[in-house]
């Protein structure tokens, strides 16, 4: 397990073959990587700054994993989050899992993501031509979180 | 009890703090927060019922009703946008 908050940015490529990296255990990767766009709400964004809370950051994200390792059957997972001033373009977030099956690598993934989404202390604030402004957190991933309550 | 709280992202700008020492006499959070928004201001306005923030005890984040424990590290801040 590596779990990673970091200004740096990161790479895909490496962060996949670290995972498989001497084992053959392994049948499936998924990944997603959130990249920051130049565009939100309508109108243009030329940098943002993501902020956290240091200490909590990791213990959410450490729950995260574990509440994922409960549900299922995982060999590995990486999640890196970069906090700072990132500009269009650049990578956001990775999350990589590693199970014997697609099925539980892509259903795990989706999860980490849904829950990072709405329980990481990180917030986003924008750069745009009409000055800086904060995020507003959205109604829809509130419900892309809660859909995985549902039995 | 004596109290460390933080504040973060919109709510650390507007209450013009990142964090503050405090000697409280309520119980649970949402004694904290009545206890702020009566600062006026900012603090009455951002904390208004009906306004999204959350509050952690400890850095996990809790309902209104918790307890806090002497000592507390207490942290308010608006629903989070990462990823």
């Amino acid at each position: 397990m590596k779990i990673a908050v970091q200004t740096q940015t990161f790479d895909l490529g490496i962060e996949v073959a670290a995972i498989s990296q001497g084992r053959t255990d392994i049948g499936a990767i998924a990944s997603f990587v959130g990249l920051a766009r130049d565009m939100n709400e309508g109108s243009g964004v030329h940098a943002m700054t993501l902020e956290h809370y240091p200490g909590m950051t990791e213990k959410a994200l450490a729950k995260l994993v574990d509440d994922a390792c409960s549900r299922w059957t995982l060999l590995d997972v990486t999640v890196i989050h970069r906090v700072g001033r990132m500009l269009p373009g650049d990578s956001i977030v990775l999350v990589a899992v590693a199970s014997s099956h697609r099925g539980e690598a892509f259903a795990a993934c989706e999860f980490i993501m849904d829950y990072l989404k709405t329980q990481a202390p990180f917030w986003k604030k924008e750069e745009t031509p009409k000055g800086e402004r904060w995020v507003d957190a959205r109604a829809s991933d509130d419900a892309a979180a809660a859909r995985w309550n549902k039995t | 009890m004596k109290l460390r709280v933080l504040y973060f992202a919109r709510l650390r700008e507007r209450f013009g703090m990142a964090e503050e020492s405090l000697d409280f006499a309520g119980v649970t959070a949402a004694d904290l927060v009545v206890h702020l928004q009566a600062r006026g201001g900012a603090w009455a306005e951002e904390l208004a019922a009906g306004r999204a923030f959350r509050v952690a005890v400890n850095q996990d984040i809790v309902a209104l009703d918790a307890t806090l424990p002497d000592q507390a590290e207490v942290a308010i801040f608006p629903p989070v946008t990462g990823g």
